[in-house]
């Protein structure tokens, strides 16, 4: 009896060992990132909307370099595939899967980005595209998650007819536009390089250098508060006047919007 | 080793006596398994996708081997529900039907709801794996992403995702598929979508006549035979087989009308793609008129008149079309012979893909 008792224990124990390890899998993975001593550390990187120095809001008057008054009723862009630069020039890969951002004129939220699991030390600056990656952006829908899902997260920056996502979305009125147009504008500007043919690439790198090393560390999280002129869209290189071009998508024209707004972003300051 | 021995020695004494035992063991094994095992055993076998033994390896990145029973029943029914339109008018087998390959037979270019027109003429749905790019300009790279251009076209379905989940939800029957399907209760328009792609991956239409010849089945006849000669000699550049596309993007000399359609240049941008079109497969071509990217010719004497005697010169024209492809009225009848060869009459019966 004594011995038959041991037997289904047995069993039972062989059974739930062989149901554990079927389903423990996922968990496992944890485990084995990050065996460095020291503890990661945390960052925020704010993107604020701002003209000159002043706080740029949707439905307020600007002027642009080339003289055109506009008001903007959408303002938003992705920004993606973020490193950061340490002390001595190697950088950290921030992992795909937390690397892509959606920011929005009318969510103040979507402006601060967070990295989390950042290896403790100092860094001299950052590095990222303002766009999403030629990767992705042929990738199948299934590894197409959050602010890069076509039908809810990506909210209207994703073409239906066209590979790939608009990276910058900007929509307003300028009364200079003519009233057949209902005085609007729309950029729409992706386009990420083509995938069998090559195509316009209007992905755009930026590397912000702070004005010192920041350091990351467990008991330090910096925010690198940066400034985004909208405005920079229609300047450098190429002074544009919205009115001769007021709606560009999928176009040629859609080069000289990406080349203008590859500097819209600056760092300013830490804190 | 011994100990080892005794030990199953043991287990097998147990096993018969204590069965409850085992079954209890087997409870826990069966509540992990919950991922794996979506479906009791089916009736008939349900057959997934497979390669034909002459066909090149599958170039697109979707996952063939998830596709299963309830999967691809959920993709059925959703091709066939008008739910997936703004108004519940149109599905996906409106303007592609089974019996035309899947195609919008008789009209040059399609119409969505409220009787819009779009301005290109539906592609049939047809071994879509081994496709690089999908639509007449390529635009789109990926099988479960081609559906979102219809749903979401202001001329064809003119409907959200973020909608048709809000119905999927609210219906009697998608939460149970969505569940069969997925294993999970979540609705999503990933899913939906996925679901649609395993509907339609298993479109594979391989036992033409022409695939019958190529397996050693059957022969041509003397006309279908001519015609075959004909076509390695003045289609097979283009058109290559066993695929009878190249996958390529060619300006056939069609009058074009920029304004309207630009073709491969509105995905390209690049300066001479003006009025490119992919190369579309001739498979079952003799049952999917009308033809070329917006259906302006109704019979294959038609297109074949064209590359004989109709061909327009522009710029970008396709070198390979430049003398045009002169033939006499029998070679047309002939390589029209050979063509009807490419028609596949199971794959436009099969029940496992019809509406009713």
């Amino acid at each position: 009896m004594k011995k038959e008792m041991k037997n289904w224990f047995q069993i039972i124990i062989l059974g739930i060992a062989i149901s554990l390890t079927g389903c423990k899998k996922k968990e496992d993975d944890h485990n084995h990132d990050n065996p460095a001593p020291v503890q990661p550390g945390e960052a925020e990187i704010h993107l604020e909307n701002r003209v000159g120095n002043v706080k740029f809001y949707l439905g307020e008057n600007y002027v642009t370099e080339a003289g055109d008054t506009v008001k903007f009723t959408m303002f938003k862009y992705y920004v993606s595939n973020f490193q950061f630069i340490k002390e001595d020039g190697s950088v950290y890969t921030v992992p795909k899967d937390s690397c892509y951002f959606l920011v929005k004129a009318d969510d103040v939220e979507s402006q601060e980005l967070h990295f989390k699991n950042i290896p403790a030390g100092n860094y001299k600056g950052v590095r990222f595209i303002i766009g999403v990656d030629s990767l992705k952006s042929a990738a199948p829908l299934e590894e197409r998650t959050g602010v890069l899902d076509p039908a809810t997260g990506a909210q209207g920056m994703y073409w239906s007819w066209n590979t790939g996502y608009i990276f910058v979305k900007a929509e307003g009125t300028c009364p200079a536009i003519p009233d057949s147009l209902q005085n609007k504008f729309k950029y729409h500007i992706g386009l990420f390089g083509g995938y069998s043919t090559p195509t316009i690439n209007n992905i755009k790198t930026v590397e912000l250098m702070f004005n010192q090393n920041v350091k990351i560390s467990s008991n330090k999280k910096p925010n690198i508060h940066c400034y985004v002129n909208p405005l920079e869209m229609f300047k450098t290189p190429t002074t544009f006047s919205i009115p001769s071009k007021p709606i560009i998508m999928a176009s040629p024209d859609s080069k000289i919007i990406a080349d203008n707004y590859a500097d819209m972003i600056k760092f300013d300051h830490i804190h | 080793m011994m100990k080892y021995k005794v030990k199953l020695k043991g287990f097998s004494r147990s096993f018969l006596k204590k069965e409850w035992a085992v079954a209890l063991s087997f409870i826990i094994l069966l509540a992990c398994k919950k991922d794996m095992d979506q479906n009791p055993v089916p009736q008939e076998p349900f057959k997934g996708f497979y390669q034909p033994e002459h066909f090149p390896p599958i170039l697109q990145p979707f996952d063939v081997t998830k596709i299963n029973e309830k999967s691809f029943a959920l993709g059925k029914r959703l091709f066939y529900d008008p739910i997936l339109s703004r108004d519940s008018t149109i599905a996906c087998g409106s303007c592609h039907i089974q019996a035309s390959a899947f195609t919008h037979h008789g009209h040059d270019v399609s119409h969505g709801i409220e009787d819009k027109l779009g301005r290109r003429n539906a592609l049939p749905i047809q071994n879509l794996m081994w496709q690089k790019n999908f639509l007449w300009d390529g635009g789109i790279l990926n099988l479960e992403l081609v559906a979102i251009s219809a749903i979401t076209s202001p001329v064809e379905m003119d409907e959200t995702l973020p909608n048709i989940v809000e119905k999927l939800k609210r219906s009697k029957v998608y939460p149970q598929m969505f569940k069969e399907a997925f294993g999970t209760n979540e609705i999503t328009s990933t899913k939906m979508l996925i679901a649609l792609g395993h509907f339609m991956a298993l479109f594979i239409s391989d036992k033409s006549k022409y695939d019958e010849v190529k397996r050693g089945k059957a022969q041509f006849t003397e006309q279908e035979q001519r015609g075959y000669n004909l076509f390695k000699q003045h289609c097979e550049a283009c058109h290559r087989e066993p695929l009878f596309t190249d996958q390529s993007f060619r300006n056939n000399g069609l009058q074009h009308f920029f304004s309207i359609d630009k073709g491969r240049y509105e995905i390209s941008l690049l300066d001479g793609d003006e009025g490119k079109f992919k190369v579309p497969s001739l498979r079952n071509i003799e049952i999917t008129a009308p033809y070329m990217h917006d259906g302006r010719f109704s019979t294959l004497m038609d297109v074949l008149n064209h590359y004989s005697s109709g061909i327009q010169n522009y710029p970008n024209l396709d070198p390979l079309l430049i003398n045009k492809i002169p033939l006499t009225e029998q070679e047309k009848n002939d390589i029209i012979a050979f063509l009807k060869t490419l028609t596949d009459p199971s794959f436009i019966r099969d029940k496992r893909f019809s509406e009713f």
